[in-house]
């Protein structure tokens, strides 16, 4: 009989408390900033402007929102069948060896929109392989999924060094990279997209796989609400002994999952490899797959408070960017502080004030 | 009941109030849940509180309890206006509660759990002693009789309730609150139970009784509210009203309290168990090569004390637990290795006794649950849930089991108990099952409710179906069942008919006479 048992109503719920939670993110990272020596509101605007000011500064916005969409929506398919996939760093890393194969081998013969589904599907399986082992190994064996897909990270981060190293590296080169893709191997960028707002997109790296992202927003809200699978899904989530009391078959439902979750993260891989680089690079998700987990976190597990959430985390990746180069006080180090602030209000501490807010709530309403 | 000290209702009058509760009000959002509740429990008395579920009880002692914030009102211990904030406020305002679901640490001593959050220090050992010979003096004074070094999951359920009640003590409770107690307990246990109140009255403590058994009522208290829809509608001295009025009083109308039901026509052998044998996850043996038939038309009932294997036994026929040997047949044909899904398909329905973790998704809306296990139906859809199918049957369910309120996007947790069961009821039963399984029927389910599911269930009998009924309320086996077995230790230790004396089956299921 705690507060956590008052429902409220749910402009409260997704719209008042993540706000506050936002808010006081931003004001203790004020503070940070403050203690530093340099104007809390100064850093702010430049944030800001950094990330939304013009159009090349929204391009890179949306350009890392984009991988975050993916990530996002790995964790979320996961999280509703009860199963905490911290793999979808590992996972969007060997997507990338997917796609860059599908764009290596056919970027010579055909232009990009037929190269385009060959790569989904080939960053997709790559991706699901990625998350097939620990999946199998919690559903026949109970091994810890969290644990197991924390491993995975550390052996694709090997195999992939191996690979960019001794297999795909251009003969000749330093860089351990692949070749550079040709045009028939590149998502297109979203001039028109930011042209349509009388913006200009510049050297931003903001491509199709933004309207991918989308498209698969949409899918895996159509996948968990509205399908059987879904609800099986969901079921187990909520409650493995009604899950099992329903004759749903536990296994299954947990490889299939995980092979969604990791095939969504694989995608991801399109956004740089294919979107902005064009080229397959060492280290190339840098830390989108844990973003992934704050981002579902904060969306509530929902595409739609996923695009949120990770149109948030982009303009903080993109704006911080923009601020430690404005102000070289404030380093790239202090911008990872502030996220970690926004982690830490917006998503660990994401009920601290929640018992505070029903009773104000109740007094008002209750009367 | 004539045990009762008879100077004891004059001195109510007299003896002062222990607690007053004065104007009390409270309300969540649109549901008014507690209405200008005032009512004064004499010290030295117990005060039985009914109603059904969602009557306000519950909230009512939340407020006392300090969980929640009466909107208005005023709480009197004592004459003297107390506020109450947290639970730390009511134990120093004297309150101590002791919850239907027990709040021990298990593997903790009897002493440790009653030292707990009153530790007394950051040394433990200086505790220890002084708290040893205060829980010794506590046992003798009340006739709590428990061995203080003994492990909590050692004990028996009714001791581990007297550690529970020690605790308030020890905390210097003036005032116990005691929620459902008997609902885990032994006919004999819960009759030990009443005994230890009855000193703990005449030693001057003051007792709150919440329960839902009406025999319970009458069988101890000196005084009785009834709670409807959020009020206090009556307030009586037990020796001066009957079970009937109390019932009525609860529901607002009259309810029939024994179930009518003609003769069984029993057919063929529809549901067969041979030999079963089912382990737990620890490989301990908790069905112990039980065999038993259900015909068609009949009502078998496993009377036995929660924990004596009935729970395996359930989940073992509804293809949840694997048997570890031993053969169930439905409709004799062995169902061995078919999972809860092909069951469902040859027939076999099952009520769960857990509807909150097993029967229900508590966080899916009504409509959600009501196709729980047979959303796998074509005409549910295909690989797409078809959502106006589902919720059109849903709605269909809601109207013919009066379940409310009547709103299939309405999310199950905010369903009375009651009104969850009757979901669960409603979805196993409209599948027209041959075999029906049912656990625990009406755990936690008000009155009114119990009589509409019992009717179902008999319902169910007499349209040619073969019925298992497992219940630990001897009262409501009793009243169904064609056929009694008793369940003790992984055993069936006898069998009776429908008519058996509860004496004797009260001494079957506490393992004495076979």
């Amino acid at each position: 009989m705690s507060t956590a048992s008052v429902p409220l109503p749910a402009w409260i719920n997704y719209g008042l408390i993540p706000l506050l939670n936002l808010f006081l993110a931003f004001f203790f990272s004020g503070l940070v900033v403050w203690a530093i020596g340099e104007s809390p509101f100064e850093a702010l605007k430049l944030l800001l402007a950094g990330a939304l000011g013009r159009g090349e500064g929204i391009g890179f916005t949306l350009f890392y929102a984009t991988s975050f969409i993916f990530t996002g929506l790995s964790v979320a398919v996961a999280i509703h069948a009860g199963l905490f996939n911290i793999g979808s760093e590992g996972q969007a890393y060997l997507g990338g060896l997917g796609a860059a194969l599908v764009a290596l081998s056919l970027d010579r013969y055909v232009p990009w929109y037929v190269t385009m589904p060959f790569a989904i599907i080939g960053s997709a399986l790559f991706g699901a392989a990625c998350a097939a082992v620990p999946a199998w190994l919690q559903a026949k064996r109970g091994s810890h999924i969290v644990i197991t897909t924390i491993m995975f990270n550390f052996i694709v981060s090997s195999l992939m060094n191996y690979i960019l190293v001794r297999v795909l590296i251009v003969p000749g080169k330093m860089a351990p990279e692949s070749r550079t893709f040709l045009e028939g191997g590149q998502l297109p960028k979203l001039d028109w997209l930011i042209g349509m707002f009388g913006g200009r997109l510049g050297a931003a790296p903001l491509n199709f796989s933004f309207l991918i992202a989308l498209v698969m927003c949409f899918l895996v809200w159509l996948l968990i609400w509205r399908t059987k699978l879904g609800y099986e899904m969901r079921t187990l989530g909520h409650s493995p002994t009604a899950a099992s009391y329903a004759g749903m078959r536990y296994a299954r439902i947990v490889m299939i999952t995980m092979l969604i979750s990791g095939g969504l993260a694989g995608m991801m891989a399109l956004n740089p490899v294919m979107g902005a680089s064009a080229r397959l690079q060492i280290e190339f998700v840098g830390g989108a797959g844990f973003v992934g987990i704050a981002v579902s976190l904060m969306g509530r597990n929902h595409p739609a408070g996923i695009i949120l959430a990770a149109l948030l985390f982009g303009v903080l990746y993109q704006g911080g960017a923009e601020l430690s180069f404005d102000m070289p006080t404030i380093t790239r180090d202090m911008i990872v502080v502030i996220q970690g602030l926004v982690i830490l209000f917006a998503g660990a501490l994401e009920y601290m004030l929640r018992p505070a807010i029903v009773r104000v709530y109740q007094q008002i309403s209750g009367k | 009941m004539t045990g009762k000290a008879p100077h004891l209702s004059l001195d109510l009058s007299k003896n002062e109030p222990a607690i007053e509760l004065v104007g009390i009000d409270k309300k969540f959002g649109a549901v008014h849940a507690n209405k200008n509740i005032n009512l004064t429990v004499a010290k030295g008395s117990i005060h039985g509180i009914i109603g059904e579920n969602g009557a306000g009880k519950s909230t009512l002692m939340s407020i006392l309890y300090g969980f929640y914030q009466a909107d208005q009102g005023e709480i009197r211990i004592s004459g003297k206006p107390v506020t109450i904030r947290d639970s730390q406020a009511a134990i120093a305002a004297g309150i101590g509660m002791v919850h239907q679901h027990f709040m021990l640490v298990e593997n903790f001593t009897v002493l440790e759990n009653v030292m707990l959050g009153a530790e007394g220090g950051q040394l433990l050992r200086q505790g220890v002693s002084s708290a040893r010979k205060e829980l010794k003096r506590l046992e003798d004074d009340y006739g709590l009789d428990v061995d203080p070094d003994a492990v909590i999951e050692e004990l028996p359920v009714g001791r581990q309730q007297r550690v529970e009640i020690l605790k308030a003590l020890y905390r210097g409770a003036e005032i116990l609150i005691l929620d459902e107690p008997t609902g885990v307990l032994t006919p004999a246990e819960a009759d030990h139970l009443f005994k230890v109140l009855k000193v703990l009255r005449d030693q001057g403590k003051t007792i709150i009784l919440i329960t839902h058994k009406l025999r319970e009522i009458m069988a101890i208290t000196d005084t009785v509210s009834v709670m409807r829809r959020g009020e206090i509608v009556a307030t009586r001295k037990t020796t001066e009203t009957t079970v009937e009025e109390l019932a009525e009083l609860m529901v607002g109308r009259r309810v029939l309290l024994r179930v009518e039901k003609g003769d069984a026509n029993p057919g063929k052998v529809l549901l067969s168990v041979k030999n079963l044998t089912v382990k737990d996850s620890r490989g301990v043996t908790m069905v112990d090569d039980v065999s038993f038939d259900v015909r068609a038309g009949e009502i078998v009932g496993i009377a036995g004390v929660a924990g004596n294997g009935q729970s395996e036994l359930l989940e073992a026929i509804a293809g949840i637990r694997k048997p570890a040997s031993g053969e169930i047949l439905l409709d004799g044909k062995p169902t061995a290795g078919a999972d809860p899904a092909e069951l469902r398909e040859l027939g076999l329905a099952h009520i769960p006794e857990d509807r909150h973790h097993m029967g229900l998704v508590l966080k899916f809306e009504e409509y959600e649950n009501s196709i729980l296990g047979y959303h796998r139906e074509s005409r549910f859809g295909g690989a797409m849930l078809n959502l106006d199918e589902i919720r059109k049957q849903a709605e269909e369910q809601i109207a013919k089991y009066d379940i409310r309120p009547p709103n299939p996007r309405l999310k199950t947790a905010n369903f009375s108990g009651g009104n969850q069961q009757k979901i669960v009821v409603a979805r196993e039963i409209e599948r027209n099952p041959d075999v029906l399984i049912i656990g625990q029927p009406t755990r936690g389910v008000d009155i009114g409710a119990i009589e509409f599911i019992h009717k179902r269930i008999i319902e169910m009998r007499d349209a040619g179906k073969a019925v298992l009924l497992v219940s630990v309320e001897l009262d409501e086996i009793r009243s169904l069942s064609d056929r009694i077995l008793v369940m003790f230790a992984g055993k069936v230790v006898g069998e009776q008919s429908g008519e058996a004396n509860e004496q004797a089956l009260g001494l079957m299921m506490a393992g004495i006479a076979a």
